[in-house]
């Protein structure tokens, strides 16, 4: 011990980290909540199984469980091969944007922040637009191009790249005297998607045919969700939020300013762009087999900060669990709607609620004061 | 219990230049060529005109600044050579503004000073709570600890804002303008309780004050800072005279004596 510290003398521990309730809150509850919504959502469909088959029916498939004779063969199909990946597709997209949405936030001191703002919607429009016009825009390869690469079409493996090189730009573009500035970030972010954006509307005005197309991945779709998008998506998500959520400290201490985090020890400009760039990885990748789905991103984080507190220790497993869930149970809604755009159910109950959260509890918070 | 104040060097800046580069590719020159020790134990007042170089001084004995010319060390190792958590672990810095975040408790945020000893990935050491404690006792903050930072007054948000730094642990603390926004008696309080820290566990303190008198009544020594140099360095009784502050604020004082026979800088009227 050093001259400088005394024996501690009276002082008894003061408790900083999260309460109990709060951690069964965030984790307990999310899980159970969940696992719920995973169940309802593979159950429920056109052909109606019951929640104990389906049940019955994971059990045998995922865990090897003997299968009760009573479920009928093609309704085990049902259940794995469509449903089941379609659910998975969506709790991975809305664990992806929650964490993501999280993180920005955060990274950028910003409420308006959601996992597209710095340019990955952009980006990856422009790229999964290229890609769905690409048999009009270069006819010459529109045969070898209807083949997939990794169990991936053009339009996933295009609108991947397009958000991730995206960000790399307008991050190596707001770099100057080796920081990076998060409102020189922001602006930057805005200005690069501006110009994609007119990219964007410039293809979508030369579409003809393919406008419903380009229409339905702008909203954001799961219709297209299949194991060997899975394959693709789930290990880089899985691995980019395991990332994040160990980061919670940084994201905590980057809250106080760039100044007093360096003081606190932390390398920021290495956080930042650790940060930014695996939520721009776990953006992408989801991008890519969703489309841009709006306002997961943005409201998931403020509901839990509401509800369990700012400490990212808690906010970014919470963000991945909830968001997981609530995107699953929205795409329920956009199946059972008759297979609308899933996009369309977020925005469409999504931002009315989040109005009402503002108004009702005034307590949608700044990320920072002053 | 009162630590021997020995002549043991904590941290030294020799002939440290420094110079802010500009937008149009000019650099603005800022200190030219400071040197300046601290012992252990030190309680130094730092003093100067806006824009002396002052904070820009404290950020290059925290290592976020690298100076231009010279070396600033700590415990006799370069600074360059200190990687950034190990001098987290020893220098604590009471910022001149800082954004507080919005909803945490004051105890999960001095919990953040904590952050630079950090040993498990998600739980916090028994030693981090009880470091905890012992900051928000000693910042006179203990009775914060479950408030909302952003419902606390100025006085108790500079408290909490000395709670984190001291939670650090750190040898050498930092004080930019830290009785800004406070009251008289605010201010008293918080640099008696900084004072106690230093006279009962020996640490090291170098505060950025503008109040002379303030300066004088709390610190056995004063530093002057002007024209990118120190200009004078010694007890104040010694060094604030109304020569030296003519000399570096241009502002015409008079002499005066306290009921305790220090000497007072009493201002005209303006």
């Amino acid at each position: 011990m050093r001259a400088t510290v005394t024996a501690p003398a009276t002082t008894q521990a003061v408790h900083t980290g999260p309460s109990l309730t709060r951690v069964t809150v965030a984790l307990g509850g999310g899980a159970i909540l969940l696992m719920t919504a995973m169940v309802v959502a593979v159950a429920i469909g056109s052909v109606g199984v019951g929640i104990g088959d389906t049940v019955a029916i994971l059990g045998h498939r995922l865990l090897g469980l003997p299968l009760a004779s009573s479920v009928a063969p093609g309704v085990e199909s049902i259940i794995f091969d469509v449903r089941l990946p379609r659910v998975l597709t969506a709790m991975l997209v809305g664990g992806g944007l929650g964490l993501a949405g999280t993180v920005f936030q955060a990274l950028l001191r910003n409420p308006m922040a959601d996992p597209y703002i710095i340019g990955t919607a952009a980006g990856a429009s422009l790229g999964a637009i290229a890609g769905l016009m690409a048999p009009i825009l270069l006819p010459a390869l529109a045969i070898g191009l209807g083949s997939s690469w990794l169990g991936l079409g053009l339009v996933q493996v295009l609108a991947f790249t397009g958000g991730l090189g995206t960000v790399l730009l307008v991050y190596a573009v707001s770099r100057a005297n080796g920081r990076v500035p998060v409102v020189t970030l922001l602006l930057t972010g805005y200005a690069v998607s501006s110009v994609l954006a007119a990219g964007v509307a410039l293809l979508m005005f030369f579409s003809g045919q393919h406008l419903g197309a380009i229409f339905g991945w702008l909203m954001g779709s799961l219709a297209a969700a299949r194991w060997t998008n899975l394959a693709f998506a789930a290990p880089l998500l899985v691995v980019s939020a395991a990332l994040l959520v160990v980061r919670w400290r940084g994201l905590n201490l980057l809250l106080l300013g760039d100044g007093p985090a360096a003081n606190l020890g932390l390398d920021v400009e290495r956080e930042k762009l650790v940060l930014t760039m695996l939520a721009t990885l776990a953006t992408s990748t989801v991008v890519a087999i969703s489309g841009t789905i709006g306002f997961v991103g943005l409201v998931v984080p403020h509901v839990l900060r509401l509800a369990i507190g700012p400490d990212h220790r808690l906010l970014l497993p919470a963000s991945v669990l909830y968001g997981a869930a609530l995107l699953a149970v929205a795409d329920l809604g956009a199946r059972v709607a008759g297979g609308i755009p899933v996009g369309i159910v977020t925005a469409l109950i999504g931002a009315p609620f989040f109005i009402w959260l503002l108004r009702r509890s005034r307590l949608v918070r700044p990320v920072v004061t002053q | 219990m009162t630590v021997a104040v020995g002549s043991e060097v904590l941290t030294e800046v020799e002939g440290v230049a420094f110079a802010y580069p500009m937008p149009d590719g000019g650099r603005r020159e800022v200190l030219r060529s400071v040197d300046l020790t601290l012992a252990r134990g030190d309680l130094v007042a730092l003093v100067g005109t806006n824009g002396s170089g002052k904070t820009t001084l404290l950020r290059l004995l925290t290592g976020v600044l690298k100076p231009d010319a010279g070396v600033v060390r700590f415990e006799g190792r370069s600074l360059a050579d200190w990687r950034r958590l190990d001098l987290a672990r020893r220098v604590a810095v009471l910022p001149q503004q800082l954004d507080l975040p919005v909803g945490f408790r004051v105890a999960e945020l001095v919990g953040m000073g904590r952050a630079p000893h950090a040993r498990r990935l998600f739980a916090s050491t028994e030693a981090d709570e009880r470091a905890v404690a012992r900051a928000l006792a000693d910042a006179g903050a203990l009775e914060l600890a479950d408030r909302f930072a952003e419902e606390l007054s100025g006085g108790e948000r500079q408290r909490l804002l000395v709670a984190m730094a001291l939670a650090q642990e750190p040898d050498l603390l930092l004080l930019d303008e830290p009785t800004l926004h406070l009251d008289l008696a605010h201010q008293v309080a918080l640099l008696a309780a900084i004072r106690r820290l230093r006279d009962q566990r020996g640490l090291t303190v170098l505060a950025v004050l503008h109040d002379l008198n303030l300066a004088a009544a709390f610190a056995p020594r004063v530093a002057i800072l002007d024209g990118g140099r120190i200009v004078a360095d010694g007890p104040p009784a010694e060094i604030l005279t109304r020569d030296l502050v003519r000399r570096v604020f241009g502002v015409q004082v008079d002499e005066a004596r306290t009921a305790d026979g220090r000497r007072h800088l009493a201002l005209r009227e303006v």
